[in-house]
């Protein structure tokens, strides 16, 4: 069940004036997941734009306890503070909350977010999908969609950008047996209860929300929540979630819009072929298939 | 009562004596005694901590400081490859002023892989900001890791501390050990008070980034805080003493016939044993020899060493590490410290690297070679 407007936390636990750029699809992310989080937390954070933009020493916009270590050893870090919080009698009073973007997950944090899943710690890990190191100038991940140009994966006259598919996150996760969630950032209200969700789901939880970046998929600051809403309506990336290894699609969109409208919308895709555009068609189909005989054959992850 | 056990177990002990809330722990040869020990423990119930079975010692180091964020005290231990996975973290916990104590197998580095005893693996360490204190017996293991808490946990000091004993040398070595009652223990090591937390009452941002106008001032905070830590060490071993009947030198060195002697062997570890049985015998044949333990590596016991060296005509210092394209690592800080001051030849040895034996006939090679030019290996 989707949460109310109305029943939002008003507070603000993420205060304003941090040095996220204009249109920062991560910090409306982290707003809202603070919200539904409410102020019995702790987060923890990886390396990357969130931790650089919110914590200019000696300024911070964190109004809960905060704690940032390194780049891959997140989910490490919040198993030791599960952990304590544990022998110190107080984990069902304070969450444990971790923030990593696509790049301190998928690639360099996922060796240690796998440990701590496997391990059964008790934490909801939010990765904000940029699809790229932003941190660093807009380089290629393994969340970065096939053929998006990055600095590392640049359009150039052989190779078009990407050659790689994105790492299938949330299935690897749900293999683990966490709590999985996709998200948006266009979908607030289905995000916040998601992260409620994972918080009171005793053991890992997983959610990935997507989090549109305006410097590296060269669009305009003002169209960061309009082409993450683009991509859901494309099935770039469908919301649902994964419980106990069973997938639910949490809603499907009403109209199908192709993807080259997506695609076209964005400066880092502009280089694609007609061929190329077909060949990501193809996959997101394919892929939805994939993602709606998941759902009705109730086949576990 | 003394009792017969490995040094290993005599650290786990220690640790039990110690009471961590949190031990997160990665298996590597020749540590693993300590984390098996301790697992029994816990699985016995007579430890109250909650063990974490990480996936890497990465995430082991980066579980302990979440934990001592947190508020609890944490212990774990490593070695060789292991330390060095954690290398990039021991800076963090360190520069985040996090007590932790981790006791250090020392084992030598790869390539070629090899699992027995050297320095290399902390000596590497050497610039993270952790303590270092290099132990000698299964007995001085297990007051030091009881020491290291409360050095540690001071709050003029507040940085982590590394326990290091010599991987099997020391062990897997079984010697008889005098236990502490836990009360003893808990009458001389206070009960964890950290003054900032992860608490939702009290909100703290940990980890901050630092930008150029502000990161050297905390790069110099540690800094301060290392060299207060000499004056804390000494104070712990003099109270240790005091409650224990039992201390290693001041602290921070510690001297064997070294007040009237004319040559001196220097080291770190179980090699001083070795060095003893070779002072006496070289008074024996009429050379005034000693020997200068180094047990704190970091802080770097500059004001001690001075003292004990003086009247000193040579020091032969053992190395069981190299700085690469240098010479060993000890050598260059004592050559450091006596620069522009009248002091002994200083002779330098790398020795007993991948667990070559160091053998008494080594020793007294160092002390007869000591005036010749360059560094030696002692093959």
């Amino acid at each position: 069940m989707e949460e109310k407007i109305c029943e939002i936390d008003s507070e603000e636990y993420f205060a304003p004036g941090h040095r996220a750029c204009a249109g920062c699809g991560a910090a409306i992310a982290v707003r809202h997941a603070l919200k539904a989080a409410g102020k019995e937390v702790i987060v923890v954070n990886a390396t990357g734009c969130l931790e650089v933009f919110s914590t200019p020493y000696p300024e911070t916009a964190w109004r809960v306890p905060w704690i940032h270590g390194a780049f891959e050893n997140a989910a490490a870090i919040a198993s030791g503070i599960d952990r304590a919080l544990k022998h110190m009698g107080k984990r069902d009073k304070i969450n444990v909350l971790v923030f990593g973007g696509d790049g301190g997950t998928f690639d360099i944090g996922f060796q240690a977010l796998s440990g701590a899943t496997e391990r059964g710690d008790n934490f909801c890990y939010v990765c904000y999908d940029n699809n790229a190191y932003m941190n660093t100038g807009i380089q290629r991940s393994g969340a970065t969609p096939k053929f998006a140009a990055t600095t590392t994966s640049p359009a150039g006259k052989k190779v078009h950008g990407k050659t790689e598919y994105k790492k299938p996150m949330p299935l690897i996760m749900a293999a683990h047996g966490a709590y999985v969630a996709t998200a948006n950032i266009a979908f607030p209200m289905d995000f916040i209860s998601k992260v409620k969700k994972g918080l009171e789901f005793r053991g890992p939880a997983y959610i990935q929300v997507y989090a549109s970046c305006p410097r590296g998929w060269r669009i305009d600051s003002s169209m960061t929540v309009e082409i993450a809403k683009m991509a859901f309506e494309a099935r770039v990336t469908p919301l649902y979630e994964i419980e106990k290894g069973i997938v639910a699609i949490s809603r499907k969109p009403q109209k199908h819009v192709p993807v080259s409208e997506y695609l076209k919308a964005q400066g880092r895709f502009k280089h694609l072929n007609e061929a190329e555009i077909k060949e990501l068609q193809e996959n997101i189909d394919k892929e939805w298939d994939r993602l709606l005989k998941l759902e009705e054959t109730k086949i576990m992850i | 009562m003394k009792n017969i056990v490995q040094a290993s177990e005599a650290v786990a002990i220690a640790v039990k004596l110690c009471s961590p809330g949190v031990i997160p722990i990665y298996p590597i040869t020749p540590q693993t005694v300590i984390v098996e020990r301790i697992a029994d423990f816990v699985n016995d119930g007579e430890l109250n901590a909650e063990l974490i079975h990480t996936e890497s010692e990465h995430s082991s180091i980066s579980a302990a400081l979440g934990a001592q964020a947190a508020g609890v005290r944490t212990f774990t231990a490593t070695a060789s490859q292991g330390l060095a996975l954690m290398h990039e973290v021991l800076f963090i916990v360190s520069g985040m002023r996090m007590p932790v104590v981790m006791a250090v197998a020392n084992r030598a580095l790869s390539a070629p892989i090899n699992i027995w005893n050297d320095h290399q693996d902390s000596v590497s360490e050497r610039d993270s900001g952790w303590i270092q204190l290099y132990v000698e017996s299964a007995q001085e293991a297990l007051d030091t890791v009881i020491q290291g808490f409360r050095i540690g946990e001071n709050k003029d000091v507040l940085l982590p501390a590394m326990v290091c004993l010599d991987g099997f040398t020391l062990s897997h070595v079984y010697e008889p050990v005098e236990i502490p009652s836990k009360k003893e223990v808990e009458r001389f090591l206070p009960r964890f008070r950290p003054a900032y937390t992860l608490d939702p009452k009290k909100p703290v941002t940990m980890g901050a980034i630092g930008f150029p106008d502000t990161y050297m001032e905390f790069r110099s905070e540690v800094q301060k805080a290392m060299l207060r830590s000499s004056a804390i060490i000494k104070k712990t071993n003099s109270d240790f003493r005091k409650s224990f009947k039992r201390g290693y030198g001041n602290g921070l060195i510690e001297g064997y016939r070294i007040s009237d002697a004319d040559y001196a062997i220097m080291a770190m570890g179980t090699v001083c044993g070795t060095a003893r049985v070779v002072v006496d015998e070289l008074r024996k044949n009429g050379i005034k020899a000693g020997l200068i333990k180094v047990k704190a590596f970091r802080p770097f016991p500059s004001a001690e060493i001075l003292a004990a060296a003086k009247g000193l005509k040579g020091i032969a210092v053992i190395d069981r590490n190299i700085s690469l394209g240098y010479e060993g690592a000890l050598c260059s800080e004592l050559r450091s410290l006596f620069y522009s001051r009248k002091g002994p030849v200083i002779k330098g040895y790398i020795a007993g690297l991948g667990g070559r034996d160091i053998t008494p006939a080594h020793l007294k090679k160092a002390i007869k070679n000591i005036g010749k030019k360059g560094t030696e290996w002692l093959f």
